[in-house]
């Protein structure tokens, strides 16, 4: 594979750039392989290049039943970030931002990581005592945070209705200033040709349909291009995880929602920061491109459809309009939605399953984007060494029934009160 | 927008009606703890027809059975809850 730089391109300018090159294979699958990774979305191919760039294991094949970045990595709103109170949560998404810092430099691909600032304001004093606390909590594992006054966000955010008539008046924010956006379809893209120089077969229009066991242990993966023998079966299927998981008769502590997303038509900036909320559940950032993408709560009942509904659209969108009114001139071009599988604290799955040789890297709720780096890793690591990393361990599938879910938001056993 | 036939109330809009859980998860009184465990923290989850426990919240707030397609989101059939709601 042949390194991406300024040089080449201008190289290119002398001979039409006709020296492009596809960015990874297309091959068939192979009878056997070391690791079969179910999923060839951020966290499988993340998962597949470390694997082979860290530790060396190489005979690796991801399967896709669609084409590569086709599900959830295509369909988030790119937010990353790692202000989180818990500390197994902490540690997890800031040991994944530090990756994400470096991540363009390390794939040798630009995946547009702008570290713009996440924002989150306060409506009230009982917000603002709340967002002390969780800046508290993040500096204490030494994650910076900053308390922003009304007078310090309108600086930051002009765009913001900071009337006193406001529905949600704004009297403050947090700021993690390390957080931001970056560029979705490069990071599935990025990680591909990674992943696929160090020698890794991604196998797309391959669906697993079956899993062949011997005794407890699953040995192969039955696909639409043939069964395939595996050494270890790593499901990283995002809101078909409770579908694979059935396929070696498991039942996940998940359950499978829609969550949407949309974008307006480009206008010039306007939205300087990823704009959230301590009470409303709304986020708002600004795509290079211009548009205004939102995001809110998802469909809360279970559905594997990829479409949303119109209700949960309208709610986001209400949102949006009454912190930035200005919005409500802009035409909507696109929505869509992913299929989630929400977990019952609002916290992932990483690691062994009661079936040997087949390990569960899932239960990203809407958080799973920002953790693609820190997934791939973490995961990549359990998968060589056989245990789950030390940073993954709470995050353990028997948590539940042990008593020691990892609750954030503190809602209860119960994946549509996330 | 979304229709589900109330057994109490008639076709009334979908935003009307809270999803509260599947039915799998109903919890038996006199389950043994690994059973209730089960139940509690785990979920079949299918790609397909499942039933589920909703309740007419904005409504007349009382609970239902709904057997629905999780995919094409077709409703079977919906019922009042009763015993039959238990597994």
């Amino acid at each position: 594979m042949s390194k991406y730089s300024a040089l080449q391109l201008l190289r290119g300018a002398f001979n039409g750039q006709s020296h492009w090159q596809p960015a990874w294979r297309h091959p068939d699958p192979k009878p056997s392989y070391d690791v079969v990774i179910i999923g060839g979305g951020g966290h499988g191919l993340a998962t597949a290049y470390y694997l082979a760039k860290v530790h060396g294991i190489t005979n690796v094949a991801v399967l896709e039943k669609g084409y590569i970045g086709s599900g959830n990595v295509g369909r988030n709103t790119t937010i990353v970030r790692s202000n989180y109170r818990l500390e197994p949560l902490g540690r997890f998404y800031e040991f994944s931002l530090k990756l994400w810092e470096g991540l363009s430099d390390d794939l040798n691909y630009n995946v547009m990581f702008s570290p713009r600032g996440a924002l989150t304001l306060g409506h009230s004093d009982a917000d603002m005592i709340r967002l002390a606390e969780k800046g508290d909590a993040m500096a204490v594992q030494g994650i910076e945070a900053e308390l922003l006054t009304r007078e310090q966000v309108m600086k930051i955010e002009p765009c913001l209705d900071f009337s006193r008539q406001a529905r949600f008046p704004i009297e403050g924010a947090m700021i993690q200033w390390r957080g931001g956006t970056a560029r979705h379809d490069a990071v599935a893209w990025g990680f591909a040709r990674g992943a696929d120089s160090h020698g890794v077969d991604i196998i797309q229009q391959c669906e697993v349909t079956g899993m062949v066991m011997d005794g407890n242990r699953v040995i192969a993966v039955e696909t639409t291009r043939g069964r395939i023998n595996a050494g270890t079966v790593a499901i990283c299927a995002a809101g078909h995880s409770g579908h694979i998981a059935a396929m070696a008769g498991l039942k996940l502590p998940v359950e499978s929602q829609t969550l949407q997303a949309m974008v307006t038509e480009g206008v010039k900036p306007m939205v300087n920061t990823v704009v959230m909320t301590q009470s409303l559940h709304c986020y708002i950032s600004q795509s290079d491109k211009g548009g205004i993408v939102f995001g809110g709560d998802p469909d809360n009942w279970p559905s594997y459809a990829q479409r949303g509904q119109p209700v949960t659209m309208e709610l986001a969108i209400q949102q949006g309009l009454a912190l930035i009114p200005a919005l409500s001139r802009l035409r909507m071009l696109r929505t869509w939605a992913g299929v989630t599988d929400m977990s019952f604290d609002g916290s992932p799955i990483i690691g062994p399953t009661p079936r040997d040789g087949l390990w569960i890297d899932g239960g990203w709720c809407y958080g799973g984007f920002k953790a693609t780096p820190g997934s791939g890793y973490l995961f990549a690591d359990t998968l060589a060494n056989q245990r789950p990393h030390l940073i993954v361990e709470p995050f353990g599938l028997d948590r539940f029934e042990r008593g020691t879910p990892v609750d954030e938001n503190g809602t209860g056993p119960f994946p549509n009160h996330r | 927008m979304k229709q589900i036939p109330c057994p109490h109330c008639g076709n009334r809009a979908q935003a009307e009606f809270v999803y509260e859980r599947s039915a799998d998860s109903v919890v038996p009184l006199d389950a043994e703890p690994a059973v209730a465990i089960a139940a509690l923290f785990s979920r079949a989850n299918l790609r397909g027809t499942e039933e589920e426990l909703w309740r007419h919240a904005h409504g007349c707030g009382m609970w239902l059975l709904i057997r629905r397609d999780r995919v094409s989101h077709h409703i079977e059939w919906v019922k009042p809850i009763g015993p039959e709601a238990l597994p």
